[in-house]
């Protein structure tokens, strides 16, 4: 007889990025809730790079606060560093990122998550899933207690029967040496989920104390600081901040690493899991791109209260010897000394083909999933997906329609759908190529598109709501205002235009003409705006892009307008194509498998050509 | 699936020599059976092999209809992919109806429009860019425009187009993965170098759409309108070219008032010959709009023919003419060189700095050298015209104009200076169009749109 028993709501495995949201989600939405952890002082753990953010990771971090998530919030309460990448870009592709003080992130999260109201902590291991009738009816822990609840998130990260390695060391841990989960596995293969085995890495951690700093390049923070949240007041961020520093590897390093090649347990074949191509080990990188004669390596410190530093761009899984040798190559790194070592950790995860873009499972009612249990790598990447699949979780209880977003929403409509609908060998990393319609999607107006559904569901509060509803007002009515003023030949106005090099007036133009110009923008028209209000700096920024790249943004607008009509030809998800005799095989028997919810997810499932897609089409209208 | 059996009249409703009767779906063989006897009298078609053809008769109950030979195709290795029976019948349109009516009495239904096309293409036997060659080829009046389609059907247009996008998308890819992985990937001196890239793709773009020109000319016949001032003879010579008395002839000034359309393939090339009302000033209210629908038709003519009356002074009205063809592909015509002239051919070279020649549509002179002008003007005397590729495809044109317009859009956000990621939205949109006529783009609306456009019996 099991000790205890418990009834709950809803049971979330895990307590990292993914489990956090997760929790949060349902808790806030009244659920209630209980999150098991291996270790509670783990909570939000950030066992590889101490930053959020950066290319298309911030992006998803604005999302997730958009929708009424954590992530945005913690790491501004806890930055110390803060830099907006590709400024020479385009707004699309700009991008925030903030080194986290890691103690700092882990406290303030597990002191937001002890003081919400319908929350459990639980320090204990998950071992089993209970499922009956194809329903998911509770979990059972190592020690046998019994939690029945009406549905479950498993967030489990990497701890899934995880194995740190480095040379011919393998440790059966977790990331950090935390314990492993060695037992969930078995359970859920016993109900019939499919698993991968997926491999990362992490480079070693050295102290402060043994770099020379002098043969480095500084890096600095920027000099104003934009938040994560739009909730927090870009006046209470400004702070000191913390130097990064940048130095390079060198042919001496990659020979080393050449050398020791054989003693890699990645190329030796020691490690059965697939890494990720988008975040490869420095030995990856030296083999894989050999014409290159140095890679960046940026050196970051861990918080304000500790000497260690993160060796950024040199994880590896080589020998603690040959780590050695090779991070002194590097310089600045000559007298290093290692606190942690490098390592590569393998983990189970399952083939997310068998998630339905809520994150349910297909075949297991009320059995829910995020992170990199998924298949995906990252810190965002994971909250995003827990964010989903707590607030789906809710809404399949509250009996309310769940939700998904598409690609033309969000960046978290790109990363579920590639997760659900694409073939994945590898940890998934979110990046701005892969979504489509970037300029649209951008960073600076993930409130603009995402609020609304935050407010629906219930994490949006009514006055946060009607701020974004004035803002967009206030953005619309600067706009119109701007496209109706004319300014003509005066002194000042082609005075305004010579100082920036820009083409003299011949006849009036409106501001908005101006704008549009390369070399001008908002900001540097205010001394010829005679009646400019006084507007919110976000307010502004939305303005001079909207006006800006019109042209693009309508575009782009023209080509979502096509993809919404191929997402919205529906298809039954109990549909046997077996019945279509005009498909390939291969179309078939991938159609059957992935069982697409629309001929836009259809036509991205590798394997099922253009060709194909117009089968079903006509199929389709001749029914 | 497709689980029923359709029939149609494959050859078109004309006093043809042959007409044939398409059945296709499981019952197309029982059904042809139950109508044909062989020589013998014993011979079965579901008897025999695949690919094979039969002598025998037609009848419908015990009345004899033809003597037809029936071929009899096994699918999948037919058109469509199914059992597949064609009766070869003698032509007429009375026969090849009643022999469809007599099939249509079995368990077959008539095809839809397109049909046969369509279970071609849902059985795999045909990608949608040669479906949509089909119509073309169906569609084609004359030698010209059915090789340029029977080439598109063999793929030389989407191997073309197939290039320009491969070039397309491996620049959409560096500038891709450049963006995720700045480390590894410089964008220094790029937007130059991807300038270089796309100013050839453009020009090749610009030469394909040019080509419709020349290729809607192919498939719908040169569209020639006659245009002359009131009694100068313009019907006429809509008669002599149409080689029987389509208009009316008459020595009244303005006797036509409309406009009469005429197709006429002239030495093989399609000519659709629009007369026109006489232009002049009228007071004469069913005049004044005839005039009036003579300009608009001369606004999209391919060519103008411009019929000068040399029996009579120039006047107001032809000056008006002359105005309206400058920049226009036209040939002038001197009509009526039997009667006594006031124009010579010098003056109204002068005047018009088109070609002019001299005929007379009364004694039927002069007619070869203008049939030998229209051919010089569109193929410059030579017929390499089979080797070429030609756009005769709307459809193909107008996504061939977007592709070409998303190009000149990069080349502006370049000299623009717009940052390397604006590049790819209009990259992508070219791209996207491209696939479009090769059929790798799925527009949902499209599909459906090319199978509804076939003519019965394909």
């Amino acid at each position: 007889m099991p000790n205890l028993v418990e009834s709950y709501d809803i049971v979330v495995v895990g307590a990292g990025h993914a489990g956090c949201e997760a929790a949060l989600a349902c808790a806030r939405l009244g659920m209630e809730t209980i999150m098991f952890t291996v270790s509670v002082d783990s909570i939000a753990l950030m066992p590889c790079n101490p930053n959020i953010g950066g290319s298309s990771k911030g992006h998803l971090v604005r999302e997730i606060d958009a929708l009424g998530g954590e992530m945005g919030k913690n790491i501004d309460k806890t930055f110390i560093q803060s830099k907006m990448l590709n400024r020479s870009k385009g707004p699309a592709v700009h991008s925030l990122r903030a080194q986290a003080d890691k103690q700092d992130y882990t406290r303030e999260m597990r002191k937001t998550l002890e003081n919400t109201d319908h929350l459990t902590i639980r320090q204990a291991e998950v071992s089993e899933i209970i499922v009956k009738d194809g329903e998911l009816a509770g979990v059972k822990t190592y020690s046998g207690a019994i939690y029945h609840c009406k549905a479950a998130i498993l967030c489990t990260g990497t701890y899934l029967n995880a194995r740190c390695i480095y040379g011919d060391v393998s440790n059966p841990t977790g990331p950090n040496g935390l314990q492993a989960a060695r037992h969930l596995t078995d359970s859920l293969r016993q109900n019939g989920v499919e698993m991968y085995r997926f491999k990362t890495g992490t480079p070693a951690r050295v102290d402060k104390r043994s770099i020379d700093f002098t043969r480095m390049e500084e890096q600095f923070g920027d000099e104003r600081v934009v938040p994560f949240s739009f909730t927090t007041d870009p006046d209470s961020v400004q702070k000191d901040q913390v130097s990064c520093w940048l130095t390079y590897t060198n042919e001496t390093t990659h020979e080393i690493i050449r050398a020791n090649l054989d003693r890699s347990p990645l190329f030796s074949g020691a490690i059965e899991g697939t890494g990720p191509r988008y975040c490869p080990s420095i030995e990856d990188k030296v083999v894989k791109f050999a014409d290159k004669n140095r890679h960046q390596v940026f050196i970051e410190p861990e918080g304000l209260h500790t000497n260690e530093m993160y060796l950024g761009g040199m994880s590896s899984s080589l020998p603690e010897d040959v780590q050695y040798a090779m991070y002194k190559t590097v310089p600045g790194l000559e007298h290093v000394r290692i606190v942690r070592n490098a390592y590569a950790i393998e983990y189970d995860c399952i083939n997310p083909r068998q998630l339905k873009p809520t994150l349910e499972f297909k075949m297991i009612r009320g059995l829910f999933s995020g992170g990199q249990f998924n298949g995906s790598s990252g810190y965002e990447e994971a909250a995003a997906q827990g964010l989903i699949a707590g607030i789906n979780a809710v809404m399949e209880l509250k009996g309310k329609q769940q939700i998904v977003l598409d690609r033309s929403q969000a960046y978290i409509g790109v990363l579920i759908d590639d997760l659900v609908t694409k073939e994945n060998h590898e940890p998934y990393r979110m990046m701005t190529s892969r979504a489509e319609y970037r300029l649209l999607l951008r960073q600076d107006n993930a409130d603009l598109r995402l609020s609304e559904i935050g407010y629906e569901v219930g994490l949006i509060d009514e006055s946060r709501w009607q701020s974004v509803q004035e803002k967009k007002q206030a953005i619309d009515r600067e706009i119109k205002r701007l496209e109706e003023t004319t300014v003509g030949t005066t002194a000042s106005v082609q005075a305004l235009l010579k100082k920036y090099d820009s083409t003299p007036l011949n006849s009036g133009a409106t501001l908005a003409e101006l704008i549009k110009r390369p070399e001008l923008d908002y900001e540097k028209l205010a001394e010829i705006d005679e009646n400019r209000p006084q507007l919110d700096e976000r307010v502004c920024e939305q303005v001079n892009i909207n006006i800006k790249y019109e042209g693009y943004i309508r575009r782009q607008l023209q080509q979502v307008a096509q993809f919404k009509k191929l997402e919205g030809r529906k298809l039954d998800p109990e549909f046997d194509y077996t019945k279509i005799s005009g498909l390939r095989k291969e179309a078939v028997q991938k159609l059957n498998l992935y069982k697409p919810m629309s001929i836009g997810q259809a036509s991205r499932i590798s394997g099922v050509s253009p060709a194909d897609i117009s089968v079903l089409l006509v199929y389709l209208t001749g029914k | 699936m497709q689980k029923d059996t359709i029939a149609a009249i494959a050859t078109g409703m004309s006093q043809a020599g042959i007409g044939i009767i398409r059945i296709s779906g499981p019952e197309a063989i029982s059904a042809a059976d139950r109508l044909y006897r062989s020589k013998c009298g014993k011979k079965r078609l579901a008897e025999s092999a695949s690919h094979t053809i039969h002598y025998g008769y037609i009848y419908d109950g015990g009345q004899l209809l033809d003597e037809v030979l029936v071929s009899v195709m096994k699918g999948p290795h037919s058109y469509t992919g199914e059992d597949t029976v064609e009766i070869n019948c003698h032509g007429g349109i009375l026969v090849v109806k009643r022999i469809l009516e007599a099939v249509l009495k079995t368990e077959v239904r008539p095809a839809d429009p397109g049909e046969f096309t369509k279970r071609a293409f849902l059985n795999g036997r045909l990608d949608l860019s040669q479906a949509e060659a089909v119509i073309d080829v169906i569609n084609s009046r004359n030698d010209f425009a059915l090789k340029s389609s029977v080439s598109q059907l063999k793929g030389s247009l989407s191997g073309k187009i197939r290039e320009v996008r491969e070039k397309l998308l491996y620049q959409i890819a560096f500038i891709e993965s450049a963006l995720d992985d700045p480390e590894h990937i410089s964008l220094d001196g790029y937007p130059e170098q991807l300038l270089d890239t796309i100013n050839p793709l453009a020009l090749q773009l610009s030469e394909l759409l040019k080509s419709y020109d020349n290729g809607h000319i192919l498939s719908d016949g040169i569209k020639t309108v006659i245009l002359g001032k009131p009694n100068a003879g313009k019907s006429s010579l809509l008669n002599i070219l149409a080689g029987r008395e389509r208009a009316i002839v008459t020595d009244i000034a303005g006797t036509t008032r409309d406009i009469l359309e005429e197709q006429i393939i002239l030495d093989g090339i399609g000519i659709s010959l629009v007369d026109t009302a006489g232009i002049r000033k009228t007071e004469d209210a069913v005049e004044k709009i005839g005039v009036s629908r003579a300009k608009d038709q001369a606004k999209d003519a391919d060519l103008i023919i411009y019929v000068v009356d040399s029996s009579v002074p120039l006047d107001e009205n032809d000056l008006e003419i002359i105005e309206l063809i400058q920049n226009r592909k036209s040939i002038v015509l001197l009509n009526k060189s039997d009667l006594e002239t006031y124009v010579s051919v010098e003056e109204l070279q002068d005047r018009t700095d088109k070609k002019v020649i001299s005929v007379s549509a009364r004694e039927n002179t002069g007619i070869e050298a203008l049939t030998e002008a229209i051919k010089e003007m569109f193929y410059s005397g030579d017929v390499s015209i089979n080797e070429e590729l030609y756009i005769t495809n709307e459809r193909h044109k107008i996504a061939l104009q977007n592709a070409y317009k998303s190009l000149e859009l990069v080349k502006s956000s370049i000299e623009g200076g717009l940052p390397e990621d604006f590049f790819s939205i209009d990259l992508m949109d070219a791209y996207e169009q491209l696939g479009v006529i090769l059929g790798e783009s799925v527009e949902e609306d499209l599909v459906n749109e090319i199978f509804s456009k076939f003519c019965m019996g394909k």
